[in-house]
């Protein structure tokens, strides 16, 4: 029986990560609710990573307190990552996808539907048999996406998930959020293309130096940018 | 070469003293790798995964006892089971079983050491991923263990190779008994010191081919599951 609580609202309380003296994420405060997706921006080391990680309960924070809707422990299989370097089973594709529906009560049948399915999507179908290990860094990055999607979560997260991606597999993938959010899914993705960010997001989280120094809608965000941080970063202008 | 002549002769010939041997010492060691798997296994699997006072001295043991000098081996076995020692009563000493049991310590720290680099340096890679997926720890060894089953099918034909081939323990704790306790090894140590060449010689030749085929064997998985795997 899956459990109806959900994970939203997902909400970090002056959150701090430290490892060893460096601080990685500072006081952070948010709140992520269901909705239009929510993309992570922010220079290269400035927490986008921790922060997801965070979200998926891969780490604690030193301080502060991260409460999924409205519990401190998240419930099993509503959450599903991608992450920024994709880690291939020694399996081949289609097992790699199956891997992930594993622990669902889904009958054998359904998950094999769910899986071909999910490779459709990511445009992947003829690789099903291929060793996952033996494929490109992008064609890995589609088959984590499709092991992400076939679950079925309540919460996507995504660490950059078109980085290595060629233009036609971007759009690809960008189109794939566009429908996973209007059904329901709850995206939550880390990104360095800002016309992506225009394109998808409904509203924006910037970092610098691990502090949240925006949370705003999309469209403020660019328009109205509130800190000359992020009126530099929308500019395309380098962030220090 | 007459006396090389007759060591074909007895493989040929399908010598009963000769593949009676050879039947022992295949069984010796087979028994000692199931039995070295069985408590390998799980020993490297539990210290690649877990977190305790003295792990670190426990591996660097461990990969120490990799290199265990046969004859101590033997030695220790010998005082354990010997009349007087503490697990005398069983009446095992100069027994296939002896055998058996030095055997397996011999090979248990090599199954144990692989198995715990391969499941430690997996677990790093596929730690975020079976995390994200909820995987249960019992499920994280499965896993773990069956990502790397190429890694330690290579462990174990190491393993056997290292049973089958020593000689000290064999001699110490087995006695080198006449058609009971007597192995490759130990046939071609005392033979060869009799000067009785022919048999010597043949079952060091068939001592050559087992060694041979155990590494075309790891070496034909090797080269099968980087095709397969990746
Ligand atoms: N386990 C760790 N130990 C020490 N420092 C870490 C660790 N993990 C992350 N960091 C540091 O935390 C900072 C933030 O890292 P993070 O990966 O979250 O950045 P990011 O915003 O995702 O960067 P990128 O755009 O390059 O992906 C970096 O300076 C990094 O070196
Ligand atoms: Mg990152």
């Amino acid at each position: 029986m899956r459990d109806m609580s959900s994970d939203l609202p997902l909400r970090f309380e002056e959150v701090t990560l430290r490892f060893g003296p460096t601080t990685v994420l500072d006081r952070v405060s948010l709140a992520i609710r269901p909705g239009a997706p929510t993309l992570v921006v922010g220079p290269n080391g400035s927490g986008k990573t921790t922060l997801l990680r965070l979200c998926m309960g891969l780490a604690t924070p030193t301080e502060g307190r991260i409460s999924w809707g409205g519990r401190h422990a998240l419930s099993p299989g509503k959450i599903a990552m991608l992450f920024q370097r994709p880690v291939m089973l020694r399996r081949s594709v289609a097992e790699n996808v199956l891997y992930g529906l594993a622990r669902s009560d889904l009958p054998r049948k359904a998950r094999i539907a769910r899986m071909k399915q999910a490779l459709e999507r990511v445009g992947l179908p003829d690789l099903a048999n291929r060793p996952a290990r033996r494929l490109s860094g992008g064609e890995q990055q589609r088959v984590a996406l499709a092991r992400a999607l076939a679950r079925e979560p309540e919460l996507l997260l995504l660490d950059e998930p078109t980085a290595n991606l060629d233009p036609a597999a971007t759009r690809a993938v960008e189109d794939i959020v566009r429908i996973a959010a209007q059904s329901g899914i709850k995206i939550v993705m880390a990104s360095h293309d800002l016309g992506q960010v225009r394109r998808l997001a409904g509203d924006v989280m910037f970092l610098v130096r691990g502090a949240l120094r925006e949370h705003a809608a999309a469209a403020d965000f660019f328009d109205r940018p509130s800190t000359t941080e992020a009126a530099s970063f929308v500019r395309g202008d380098l962030v220090i | 070469m007459p006396d090389s002549a007759s060591a074909w002769q007895l493989i040929i010939s399908g010598d009963a003293t000769l593949y009676a041997i050879v039947r022992l010492s295949l069984a010796v060691s087979l028994s000692a790798v199931v039995i070295a798997v069985i408590v390998g296994l799980p020993l490297g699997a539990i210290l690649a995964l877990t977190r305790f006072r003295g792990r670190t001295a426990l591996i660097v043991l461990l990969n120490g006892f990799m290199g265990l000098p046969p004859v101590v081996v033997g030695l220790t076995v010998f005082l354990l089971l010997s009349r007087s020692g503490p697990l005398g009563m069983f009446g095992l000493l100069f027994t296939p079983a002896a055998m058996v049991i030095a055997q397996s310590l011999l090979v248990v720290p090599i199954i144990a050491a692989l198995t715990r680099q391969t499941v430690e340096d997996l677990w790093h890679e596929y730690r975020d991923e079976l995390l994200a997926l909820n995987v249960s720890p019992a499920g994280r060894v499965a896993t773990l263990l069956w990502d790397s089953r190429f890694s330690l099918v290579t462990a174990l034909l190491a393993g056997f190779g290292r049973a089958a081939a020593e000689v000290g323990t064999v001699m110490i704790v087995g006695g080198n008994i006449n058609g009971f306790t007597r192995t490759m090894t130990t046939t071609i140590a005392l033979e060869t010191s009799k000067g009785d060449l022919p048999l010597a010689m043949g079952l060091g030749l068939i001592l050559i081919a087992i060694i041979l085929m155990i590494n075309a064997a790891a070496w034909g998985v090797r080269t099968w599951s980087e095709q397969k795997a990746g």
